[in-house]
């Protein structure tokens, strides 16, 4: 690891102050990522600031009936937070789906929107990451790509997000808070992630001066029909090929009013297909309809020799969750 | 990978300005198998290697150093994390077991007795954190099942294979303490 200062934040005005602006500070709270990160040096922050301390723990509910989590909650605290287990089973699915008991226990939600893609390249200093090192290279494109993009990625990177929490997020339109020297501001969890266009190195739309405060659930969690299926190499303890958090609001007759299909492990961020999505609003329920709109979600999928599979087990993985989703309750149908 | 933890202290001059390529140490309070130790860290410093390289506790395991096989599994307040990703200044304050703590004197921990009477372990490489793995998944209380346990545990290779042996081990103490209203924690 590298050589870096260490200061602990008492709240966030403070964390802010300290971590000023520019990449050169580090905020850590679970580490599970920053840690190996730096051992790696592929993070190699001067000063590292410690807001585990900050009051960021708590799970409140909002004014519109939805949830407001602090930043610092734990991966654990929320996957079995029993209005998460109840009103939003999407998350708690998807956060159980991720990493082991030991990580889940201190990584934090904020962290969890933060990690960095597990590319094998942008581990290993002595190869060509346009993410790691700006302008060197892409060694992932005629590399080993199994568990590379196959959605909106470009010549410059494609690696993938590999959080499990995120996807779940992306389809319930969760939304984040940051708190920044101006502030605090909300953005919408579409916009937070970025695609990699011809800068990879950054992932998200978060300033280098700014803080992850909370994730605000919206009212509707889909508890009714939602499923989280993730293909994976190893049924446990293993990042996603191919992840699908399904999510269908039925009306009275059956008719599908709403659509939330988003997948992981294929793109540089959570991936939606709004209009593909709405298309199947109106109609009941039906694996051709399910399999239309998977169709749509990766008419544009690009493959690469390690990972062209993705293509097809991707639009599987999609009409799966859906009709997972809309199994429990057949006979409302 | 070699950690310097204490060495360089000691070689820095006390009566010149601080290096600034040398970071300041961190002072932090860790109670540890109930034993209190105030310390001066470097800031990069692990859980992990404080553990092992300091305080000479080397019954936690370093294992890949990534926090992908377990072996150095600990418990904080009674719940499980990685040593090797845990930077010791983040848990000034904390309260620590490792494998050393879980025995009362001579008499083992029902998870120790678990795992010798099931034959649990095979070179026992990874079987500290195993058991302090097991041991926190019980205080955690999700598992009902051994299918639970096994996905509870998946965070803890053994690559002697002695899986079957280990779920054995902790279902049975499971099923033990689930028949007692005791807190099994230590």
């Amino acid at each position: 690891m590298n050589r870096f200062s260490f200061a602990r934040a008492a709240d966030v005005a403070q964390a802010l102050d300290l971590r000023g602006a520019g990449p050169a500070a580090q905020f850590i709270a679970g580490g599970t990522n920053l840690v190996d990160l730096m051992r790696e040096h592929v993070a190699r922050p001067t000063r590292v600031i410690d807001i585990t301390r900050l009051p960021l723990r708590e799970i409140d509910a909002t004014p519109d009936g939805g949830l407001r989590v602090g930043a610092l909650v734990t991966n654990t605290a929320l996957a079995y937070d029993e209005r998460i287990a109840s009103r939003y089973p999407v998350v708690a699915a998807a956060i159980l789906a991720g990493a082991s008991p030991q990580i889940r226990n201190v990584a934090t939600v904020g962290g969890n929107l933060l990690q960095r893609t597990r590319c094998l390249y942008f581990y290993d200093a002595a190869t060509a990451c346009n993410k790691r090192a700006p302008g060197s290279g892409c060694a992932a494109l005629n590399g080993v790509n199994r568990m590379h993009a196959i959605l909106g990625a470009s010549e410059h990177c494609i690696a993938t997000h590999p959080s499990d929490l995120c996807v779940a997020l992306a389809a319930l339109d969760a939304q984040v808070c940051a708190q920044g020297p101006d502030g605090e501001r909300t953005i919408a969890f579409d916009a937070f992630h970025r695609l990699p266009g011809d800068t990879p190195h950054r992932d998200t739309t978060l300033g280098d001066d700014e803080l992850i405060t909370a994730i605000v659930l919206p009212p509707d969690g889909f508890a009714a029909h939602h499923a989280y299926v993730k293909v994976r190499d190893r049924q446990s303890y293993a990042f996603a090929l191919v992840s699908v958090a399904a999510c269908v609001a039925l009306d009275r007759r059956g008719v599908m009013r709403d659509v939330r299909c988003a997948l992981g492990g294929v793109a540089h961020k959570p991936w939606r297909d709004r209009r593909a999505e709405a298309a199947l609003v109106g109609r009941r329920p039906s694996r051709a309809a399910f399999a239309e709109l998977a169709d749509t979600i990766v008419r544009d999928a690009q493959g690469r020799p390690g990972n062209a599979f993705k293509i097809e087990l991707a639009t599987r993985t999609i009409v799966r969750a859906l009709e997972q989703a809309l199994a429990p309750t057949e006979t409302d149908r | 990978m070699a950690h310097i933890t204490d060495t360089d202290t000691g070689s820095r001059a006390l009566d010149t300005a601080p290096d600034p390529a040398t970071p300041p140490t961190v002072p932090v309070v860790l109670t540890i198998n109930g034993e209190r130790h105030a310390l001066d860290v470097e800031p990069w410093t692990t859980l992990l290697d404080l553990l092992r390289e300091r305080l000479q506790l080397t019954g936690t395991k370093k294992g890949c150093d990534h926090g992908q096989c377990g072996a150095c599994t600990i418990l904080v307040d009674g719940t499980r994390i990685n040593a090797c990703l845990a930077l010791a200044a983040v848990y000034d304050g904390a309260r620590i077991t490792t494998i050393e703590g879980l025995a009362t004197g001579d008499e083992l921990s029902p998870m120790q007795q678990a795992f010798i009477d099931h034959d649990a372990f095979q070179c026992g490489y990874c079987t500290p954190g195993q058991v302090c793995s097991a041991t926190g998944l019980l205080n955690e209380g999700h598992a009902t099942s051994r299918d639970d346990i096994r996905e509870q545990m998946s965070g803890n290779l053994c690559r002697c294979g002695a899986y079957v042996n280990i779920v054995d081990a902790v279902d049975a103490v499971r099923r033990a303490s689930s028949s007692t209203t005791e807190d099994n924690e230590r």
